[in-house]
């Protein structure tokens, strides 16, 4: 079974997002591998007003493409421009260095703990 | 639950355990459930650019003809000219329906004078083997579908070679460095009766082994060994996709299905019209005169190349359209078949079929990617050759 981060919470849809102000959001291990190599990212744009649950961009990998939604309501204050510009970061470290966006948060979904979302995605 | 379901309808291969052991992700395809990847896509891609890669194929069809009609019969039966394949040598070739549409693509290998070994997609591989039984039929010739007995592996790279001839018996050394591209001959390798065929999907020189079932798992992992000081990596379904789409070749089910017939695709140079008995005679085929009205008129759409100049990919699927005013998706002009982004180019390509109006190279195109045009230009195929 996979391991995942205790300090985050995790979407049904794969997603995590950790405790801190902002927020910061990405996808988890599982997504990462499910996708294949990644080679696309559309992200939402900084001052974006999102809302937890609804579509806030795409993944594209070699094989497919999926959509992004958000784990969490708010506001985009930041992009992972590094990210954008070499997708592969998603795949080799999806929660480090691959997250996608930071939220000014004003609502949560309903979260996964790490141990909830290992015993449905793992 | 759809995967469990999916596990139990799907056949598997000989090798299946070794793809689990590899710890490669498993998809459906064709009914079997095959290997999409061990690692990485791209990572499997680049393996086969650079040094080489180890493929499952054993989901593809081997259907033998026998006996001394077997070459008519497969005039036939089929759009090419297999009695003029030499002893040893391999062509590429379509089962078409009476009104001309593809049922499959085949590559046909003539092993010996009344041998041939006929290779067909795992789909339709029960199906081209009911037709080429139906449409032996009066012929002197016995058809036999050795698909469950026989194995298939591919070694493809620019690699392979030496990979391949370092478990070569001594004796069959020189016949599998020497072998022609689209030749094959029996060859011991890894101490296994195997026929070895320069033939590939890849776009890259290398070899396909047909192999007994029962030996498919040694000769695999005498593979692997044979090719880890060489950059060989097993590789899945979604790096051949990527290859093949690369070196422009078309994928049944994609560019070619019962819509389609070789003209269409391009591929009408497959089509032997004018093919004769021993005599001289005109010799009828199934398909032919649907293939003969077809080829006098100018096909209703066109099979091209498109290179995005963005980097969002264009999908199987997806419409191609005209490039409206601000970037806004115009008139449909036809339909992406095949699209990904080219690992080895670093751009998007795709095939498409669109009218013959838009089909001149350069023409620029878009293709509506989930409502946004992005902007292609038509390439002439392949993408990629290797040098």
């Amino acid at each position: 079974m996979a391991d995942f981060p205790e300090n985050l919470r995790y979407s049904a849809e794969h997603e995590w997002v950790d405790d801190a102000s902002p927020a910061t959001i990405g996808v988890t291990s599982v997504a990462a591998d499910a996708l294949g190599d990644v080679v696309y990212l559309e992200l939402p744009e900084v001052g974006a007003t999102i809302e937890a649950g609804a579509v806030v961009g795409e993944i594209e990998s070699t094989k497919s493409v999926s959509e992004l939604y958000s784990p969490v309501s708010g506001t985009v204050v930041e992009v992972n421009q590094s990210a954008v510009d070499d997708p592969a970061v998603v795949n080799s470290d999806p929660f480090g260095a691959g997250w996608l966006f930071k939220v000014d948060v004003t609502s949560r979904g309903a979260l996964l703990t790490a141990e909830e979302y290992a015993a449905q995605a793992g | 639950m759809a995967e469990d379901q999916q596990e139990t309808q799907d056949k598997t291969t000989p090798l299946h355990d070794e793809h689990v052991a590899l710890g490669a992700s498993l998809t459906g395809f064709g009914g079997w459930l095959m290997p999409l990847r061990y690692t990485s896509d791209l990572a499997e891609h680049r393996a086969v650019r650079e040094a080489a890669g180890l493929f499952d194929l054993s989901h593809m069809g081997e259907i033998h003809l026998e006996g001394a009609g077997s070459g008519a019969a497969l005039d036939q039966a089929l759009v090419g000219n297999a009695s003029a394949i030499g002893v040893g040598r391999a062509r590429y070739s379509m089962i078409c329906a009476d009104d001309g549409s593809v049922l499959d693509d085949l590559i046909v290998y003539r092993l010996a004078d009344e041998h041939f070994l006929v290779v067909a997609n795992a789909g339709n591989a029960p199906r081209v083997a009911a037709e080429l039984v139906a449409r032996a039929a009066g012929f002197d010739t016995l058809v036999t579908d050795r698909s469950a007995e026989t194995a298939l592996v591919a070694v493809q790279g620019p690699e392979a070679e030496e990979i391949v001839a370092s478990l070569t018996a001594d004796d069959d050394v020189d016949t599998v460095r020497g072998m022609k591209y689209y030749a094959s001959a029996p060859a011991t390798v890894a101490g296994i009766g195997v026929l070895v065929a320069r033939t590939g999907y890849t776009g890259e020189d290398g070899f396909e082994l047909f192999v007994p079932a029962d030996r498919a798992a040694e000769l695999w992992r005498a593979l692997l060994a044979a090719g880890e000081g060489r950059g060989l990596v097993p590789a899945g379904l979604s790096a051949r996709d990527s290859l093949r789409l690369e070196a422009g070749m078309p994928l049944y089910g994609h560019e070619l299905d019962q819509t389609t017939t070789p003209y269409e695709a391009g591929l009408g140079r497959v089509v032997k019209l004018d093919k004769a008995d021993a005599d001289g005679a005109p010799l009828p085929f199934v398909g032919r005169d649907a293939l003969a009205a077809r080829a006098q008129s100018a096909p209703a759409r066109v099979l091209v190349g498109l290179r995005g100049e963005g980097r969002r990919p264009a999908r199987a699927g997806y419409d191609v359209v005209q490039r409206g005013l601000d970037g806004a998706v115009g008139a449909v002009v036809g339909r992406v078949t095949s699209g990904a982004p080219s690992p080895t180019l670093g751009y998007p390509v795709a095939m498409a079929y669109v009218t013959p109006e838009v089909s001149a190279e350069g023409t620029e195109l878009a293709v509506d990617v989930r409502g946004r045009a992005e902007p292609f230009v038509v390439v002439p195929l392949p993408f990629y050759k290797r040098s």
